[in-house]
């Protein structure tokens, strides 16, 4: 049997905009959307797609669908994973979706992977780069009751077990898990791969399905603002207090100067 | 669920010792347990580490779980994941709390899950507000932050290391250690360590050193690096790195600084040819004094850093390498 990979993406507004264009609407409780940024692929997501591929790369058969929960917009990410290599995609969209949070993200995305069914790895980054939270992945796992190895620098597929190696602060461990299993990926995997001109144009030749809260068989109630978990009590950006003093001189040795004397001064050093 | 109480910290060990986040987790905790009169409680978990909850103790738990288990004694999910779920049922947590660590990271969100709650990860802050729990975290890499509430109970969060205090150790402090047995089966644990790698970091470790130096694309290269080595030689600090560096194989995976790398706070952090994206910064926000050397002047850093010198870092380092240690003699 052709092993079967899933791989879950969001589409994000973009982490390396200037932090000047980033935004907080107090009032909505939400970032404003700024004008000139570009949505992205989460950056630990495209990993999880790149790891999906490195697998392919060695079990040719292998398939890889993406599964993708967001606006319409989010179908962007998914053509986009899609030219890097994937083989399909499902695109989860549904206004009750809106507003939720980490475990109504899990429950959907977990609610889409049993209905596309069959399959062995679930691929996802360890955080978004909007929320930062790294729950996600491990939760789907725990709905799914599933094993789960997160912090992946490599992942790799042998007689039915998936072996991974996992960053630790300190060093890594190998980690062997039976599959089904839920992996999680770090940026210490590598750089994702970009897809060529023809693979683009390939990509718009993948069928991508369209899901809604009803094809998954789930109701508002559980999903979105009305199924969260964690409620939202405030977004805010923080206000910095430094003022940055800046060292004045004629020449580089005397600006470095300067610093060395006002770091005695303040008995810094 | 209306009758769950109190403030249970997961702790961590280190070496033979309790590790010094979940120090810093339980003064947290303490803090809350003073504004709601809850008690403090710990898990403890491991193999022969029974002999450290009287530090537990010390640190600020009322009662220490302590769940002694040869299968325990290398962390699993599964295994981990199981134990708890039996210091949970007799505990009867109103709040857990862990650290935001490789295991917090891993652990904590699949342990929310399972309990029927989810987690706030990260967290710079937890408090009671009108006998709720709330927790501040960052995010949007930094940029903002979030203050979250729980619709269920137990509350689950993961703490920053060095954003909360220890309480000063009392060995004076009472408390009561209760045995829970795991019940743990080894084939239901399924995942394995089959190897460990430990990445030997030369010298004094990033998170304890009291002077970082830091250095980003700004660098240029692996060689550029060793003017940083050679100041943090001299102040008797580490080198950092940001995740460009590291990505672009100047330093070591082990010296990055961010939001998904090392998180530092030393009384002085040199940021020196790095721009100051809120990930990086996520890293090392947390220093006394942030002093950024950049060419670009418009270079963000500089709204974050207390001291500046605007120049190729190249032209300013022998001269500062010079003063530091002159500094020092």
């Amino acid at each position: 049997m052709p092993l079967h990979i899933i791989a879950c993406v969001k589409q994000v507004p973009d982490p390396e905009a200037p932090a000047s264009a980033f935004k907080v609407d107090e009032a909505a409780k939400k970032v404003t959307p700024a004008a000139g940024v570009a949505s992205v692929v989460s950056q630990f997501d495209a990993l999880a797609v790149e790891a999906a591929l490195r697998v392919k790369d060695v079990a040719s058969d292998a398939k890889i669908t993406i599964v993708s929960m967001g606006p319409a917009a989010a179908r962007d990410a998914i053509k986009h994973s899609l030219a890097m290599g994937a083989d399909e995609g499902v695109l989860l969209t549904d206004n009750a979706f809106e507003n939720g949070d980490s475990y109504t993200t899990a429950l959907v995305l977990s609610k889409a992977i049993q209905k596309i069914g069959d399959f062995d790895l679930l691929l996802f980054g360890r955080q978004a780069t909007d929320w930062d939270a790294g729950v996600v992945g491990s939760g789907v796992a725990e709905i799914l009751g599933l094993p789960s190895v997160s912090i992946a620098k490599a992942v790799a597929v042998q007689d039915g077990k998936v072996v991974v190696e996992r960053v630790l602060m300190e060093g890594y461990d190998t980690v062997e898990a039976p599959l089904p299993c839920a992996v999680t990926i770090s940026n210490e995997l590598g750089e994702p791969r970009y897809p060529k001109l023809q693979q683009i144009m390939q990509a718009a030749r993948k069928q991508v399905s369209v899901w809604s809260a009803a094809d998954l068989g789930l109701d508002a109630s559980q999903v979105g603002a009305q199924g969260v978990r964690l409620n939202l009590e405030r977004l805010y950006q923080p206000v910095s207090e430094v003022e940055c003093e800046v060292m004045e001189g004629e020449t580089p040795d005397e600006k470095a100067q300067k610093l060395a004397q006002r770091l005695r001064e303040e008995k810094i050093i | 669920m209306s009758n769950s109480s109190g403030i249970l910290v997961i702790a961590e060990v280190s070496g033979n010792a309790v590790a010094s986040i979940s120090t810093e987790v339980l003064g947290a905790a303490r803090r809350l347990a003073d504004q709601t009169g809850q008690p403090v409680q710990a898990a403890l978990l491991g193999s022969g580490v029974e002999g450290l909850a009287k530090d537990l103790i010390a640190f600020g738990a009322d009662q220490v779980y302590v769940v002694d288990d040869p299968l325990l004694a290398k962390y699993s999910t599964d295994g981990y994941l199981a134990a708890l779920e039996k210091v949970n049922a007799q505990a009867s947590p109103a709040v857990i709390l862990a650290g935001q660590t490789d295991m917090g990271r891993d652990l904590i969100p699949r342990l929310a899950f399972r309990l029927g709650s989810s987690a706030a990860m990260d967290c710079l802050s937890v408090t009671a507000q009108d006998g709720k729990l709330v927790a501040e975290r960052p995010c949007y890499g930094g940029n903002a932050r979030a203050v979250n509430s729980f619709k269920m109970s137990p509350a689950v969060a993961t703490i920053r290391s060095k954003a909360q205090d220890p309480l000063e150790r009392n060995d004076s402090r009472q408390g009561q250690v209760v045995k829970v047995d795991a019940g743990l089966d080894a084939a239901a644990i399924r995942d394995k360590v089959t190897a460990h790698q430990e990445v030997a970091e030369e010298g004094i470790r990033l998170e304890d050193a009291e002077v970082v130096v830091a250095g980003g694309r700004g660098i240029g290269s692996a060689e550029g690096f060793a003017a940083l080595e050679e100041l943090a030689k001299a102040l008797g600090g580490a080198v950092g790195a940001t995740r460009a560096a590291c990505d672009s194989g100047w330093r070591p995976v082990a010296e990055q600084i961010g939001l998904t790398g090392k998180i530092v706070g030393p009384t002085l952090y040199f940021a020196i040819g790095l721009s100051g994206s809120s990930q990086h910064m996520a890293g090392c926000s947390g220093s006394k004094n942030i002093i950024a050397i950049n060419k670009d002047p418009e270079a963000i850093v500089f709204k974050a850093s207390r001291f500046g010198i605007v120049e190729d870092y190249k032209k300013v380092m022998p001269a500062l390498l010079e003063a530091c240690k002159k500094l020092k003699a």
